[in-house]
């Protein structure tokens, strides 16, 4: 492990799991009959609707306008006719409007021969307006409009981008498909946010072991001349969140309570640059993207390319259906991942995998008393006593979990995984936050 | 499963002791499990009540019960009992298990709130408190049977009752025998040796030891498989060895507590140890020392308890050492001849201020307290 890099302390080595999806090509999924676009499918304010009920649409039709600096487009990944606006809930318990738009009339882009647009005379201010007009947003986690990311960054004057092609946790490999099979697009994609940022330094991280996604990756940085420099990173958990990954590559920290741009540092998901790629040099707005569809519950595993909209429901039947009844379902990753209940949740912008767990892989998980083994202390990546801070919460004494930081937690998992006792500790941590963040806005609303 | 893991890695060097003892030691280990079982169960039932079966929303039928409350199940209040019954001696009357597991239970570990908030190990805090209630029925000791019939030296009824450390104390203490080493003490007061101990040294002396140009004194053999007189679980260094590796194996245990407190024990066993037969300094015995006394039982499956040791990495370290230490100078100019119990127990105390201290370096926050 001599001379790979990884961040500092904690982390866990979970089981990989990727056996069942790492070497199959991503395929296209079925186009939906019926999808269901909701207009916020970023962090901040959801998109303003442009279209009524009966309205048709177009394939990549803007149906949504960003409502702010915070927000994104939205626009319409089939060609359809809008059956009614309703309110869908979200894996993250989020509810927002969305669109029911039933597949009708032709597609614009779908078999069409696309041509590449000469990008290189934009300028950066343009690049960014491209990418924001296409409705990219942050692919991997948080899903920020690239944009308000950008933006900031240059305001801030930040020297390095971090791309992130880590995906450290268990059965996710939609990112490693597609930098095995998209490494030249993705490269191009860099050069585009290169030029975007204005950045001097760009680090291209992937994971140790990850030899295939990493020679393709190789290859296309070297026939590109970009500047890029491609960093192996010890295959640990959580190495592939941004604050791990800023520790990893620049060795400064993000201070208590910022953001990477602190450090000088954006960190782009590859998937986003992929995005990016596609809106600049194809035009296409963020209609569709990769998702890994596993877990021992699914048939036929794999990485599918899906349409924004698509309900889950739709993905599973397209892998073949259950093998038996799912312990678990999950939109994401299994370590960060929201349990879902219902099938009818569409693939947003952020979807990254879904995974449907067998009985045999969520495991016993019988909550028994806390013994104080401090292995969750010894496994937290931000330092913190993830079972003081459980505590703190359940006796309600807030004001010093948040002094024992709180805020800091990044919700990665690796405490609640390596705890013997089951403990719920990030589902406490997080309700825990809820709680502070109520408290501040209650407190600032009554000044 | 932690705990009945432990109990498995536990059991072969519980079973050593019923070989050498006799099923008597079986029964000691025996009683001691079921006074502990009986007891948790006991508290539970009268803390918490019945188990009680409820529906919930979705229609399944439910446990309800007190996380705390679990504790029979998990194995805990078993291996407390099994830990009890390995540190007695052998031919201890039974009453002495049976008020040891009733302390360690409803003392030590419930009146702090069950499972998980007890400060002192209970199986340690009860071995001591028996220890100072009935100490001459907690130093009575028995001669392993691969020492029955050794030929030994005249005062063979003065051996008979002794273990390597509690002779040397008491020669120690008198000053009748000079010699330059805890071995050579031993030999010269007739301790007896087992021929297999005679056997496996020449052996071992002849095949490998030759080629590091190392040899063996007799006795080390016995001290290693456990042919000494001592409590029923302590003696086989190799049986409570093997049961680590598969405590390391499992994760159960981390090197932070058992690496600190073996280098910081044997540092000063090697520096000091040898002040006691004016030897010198750096001419201690450290093999002698650490097969000796309960150290490895203690090292491997007391000091990690994880109730009552520290959670972060620094903290286990500074709470070895402090073990380790603590258990030197009690061995050495204390007047017990053991210590483990007594030394674990002590840096228990003090491990809440350990936490305090050595909590993680937060990621982004400087020493200040403010943000990096």
């Amino acid at each position: 492990m001599l001379g790979i890099r990884t961040f500092r302390g904690g982390g866990v080595f979970p089981y990989e799991r990727k056996s069942r999806t790492r070497d199959k090509r991503i395929w296209n999924a079925a186009i939906p009959g019926i999808a269901v676009i909701p207009f916020l499918q970023h962090s901040g304010t959801p998109a303003v609707p442009l279209v009524r009920q009966g309205d048709r649409v177009r394939e990549g039709m803007l149906i949504g306008r960003p409502a702010g600096e915070d927000s994104a487009a939205v626009h319409s990944p089939i060609p359809g006719i809008v059956q009614e606006l309703v309110n869908v809930v979200l894996p993250n318990g989020n509810s927002s409007l969305a669109a029911l738009v039933a597949l009708d009339g032709e597609f614009d882009r779908l078999g069409k021969e696309t041509r590449s647009f000469p990008w290189e005379n934009l300028t950066p201010e343009e690049l960014i307006d491209a990418i924001a007009n296409r409705g990219v947003v942050g692919m991997g986690g948080e899903s920020v409009p690239t944009r308000q990311k950008y933006l900031r960054a240059r305001q801030a004057g930040a020297e390095t981008l971090i791309v992130n092609g880590v995906e450290s946790e268990p059965y996710v490999c939609a990112d490693y498909r597609l930098m095995i099979e998209k490494a030249a697009e993705i490269v191009e994609g860099i050069r585009i946010a290169e030029k975007a940022l204005g950045v001097k330094h760009v680090f291209f991280a992937i994971s140790n072991g990850r030899s295939e996604a990493a020679e393709a990756v190789g290859t296309a940085l070297r026939s590109s001349g970009s500047q890029a420099r491609l960093i192996q990173l010890q295959d640990r958990y959580p190495q592939g969140d941004e604050k791990e990954l800023v520790r990893a590559i620049t060795g400064k920290e993000v201070p208590s309570g910022g953001s990477p741009l602190d450090t000088g540092t954006v960190v782009s998901n590859v998937a986003t640059v992929f995005a990016i790629y596609e809106a600049v040099v194809l035009q296409k707005p963020l209609i569709d993207r990769v998702v890994t569809v596993a877990g021992g519950a699914v048939r036929n595993p794999g990485n599918l390319k899906v349409r924004l909209g698509t309900p889950l429901a739709d993905l599973i039947e397209e892998c073949g259906g259950f093998r038996h009844t799912p312990a678990r379902i999950v939109v994401g990753g299994p370590m960060t991942g929201l349990g879902i209940f219902d099938l009818s949740i569409p693939v947003t912008k952020g979807t990254r995998a879904v995974l449907a767990l067998s009985e045999a892989e969520v495991g016993d998980a019988t909550e028994t008393a806390c013994i104080q083994c401090g292995r969750c202390v010894r496994a937290c990546p931000m330092g913190l006593e993830p079972t003081i801070l459980y505590k703190y919460i359940d006796h309600q004494q807030y004001d010093r979990a948040v002094a024992a930081g709180l805020a800091d937690c990044h919700e990665c998992g690796a405490c609640a995984y390596v705890c013997p006792a089951h403990i719920p500790l990030v589902q406490g941590l997080k309700v825990g936050k809820r709680v502070v963040d109520d408290r501040i806005r209650t407190r600032e609303a009554a000044k | 499963m932690i705990m009945w893991f432990t109990v498995l890695c536990l059991s072969p060097a519980a079973l050593w002791g019923t070989y050498v003892y006799g099923w008597r030691a079986l029964g000691v280990i025996a009683v001691s499990v079921a006074a502990s079982v009986v007891c948790e169960f006991l508290i539970v039932r009268f803390l918490f009540g019945r188990d009680r079966k409820v529906e919930n929303p979705a229609g399944r039928t439910e446990l309800l019960r007190p996380r705390n409350a679990g504790t029979l199940r998990d194995g805990s209040a078993a291996l407390t009992g099994l830990l009890i019954g390995m540190t007695m001696p052998p031919a201890v009357p039974l009453y002495v298990p049976i008020v040891a597991a009733v302390f360690a239970l409803a003392v030590v570990k419930w009146t702090f709130g069950g499972l998980g908030t007890n400060w002192m190990n209970p199986a340690l805090a009860a071995r001591v408190f028996v220890y100072f209630s009935w100490t001459p029925q907690m130093t009575s000791w028995t001669m392993p049977k691969p020492l029955l019939g050794m030929p030994a030296g005249g005062t063979v009824d003065a051996i008979a009752a002794a273990t390597p450390l509690g002779l040397i104390k008491t020669h120690v203490v008198t000053g009748m025998i000079a010699a330059d080493g805890p071995m050579s003490l031993l030999r010269q007061a007739g301790y007896p040796r087992s021929a297999f101990d005679g056997n496996v040294t020449e052996w071992l002396n002849a095949h490998i030891l030759v080629h590091l140009g190392a040899n063996l004194p007799g006795g080390y053999v016995d001290l290693f498989v456990g042919n000494i007189p001592g409590a029923i679980g302590e003696g086989s260094v190799l049986l409570l060895l093997l049961g680590s590796v598969f405590m390391f194996g499992r994760r159960i245990i981390s090197w932070e507590i058992p690496a600190s407190y073996f280098f910081s024990f044997a540092f000063f066993e090697w520096i000091f140890g040898g002040t006691l037969y004016h030897t010198g300094f750096f001419s201690g015995d450290v093999l002698f020392s650490v097969c000796t006394g309960g150290f490895v039982l203690a090292l491997f499956y007391m000091a990690t308890d994880p109730v009552t040791s520290p959670m972060s990495s620094s903290g286990m370290v500074v709470y070895g050492t402090g073990v380790g230490i603590l258990t030197f100078l009690i061995r050495t100019f204390g007047s017990i001849p053991e210590g483990v119990a007594l030394a674990i127990i002590f840096m228990n105390m003090f491990v809440p201020l350990i936490n305090r201290v050595t909590t993680p370096r937060r990621y982004g926050v400087r020493a200040g307290g403010e943000a990096a």
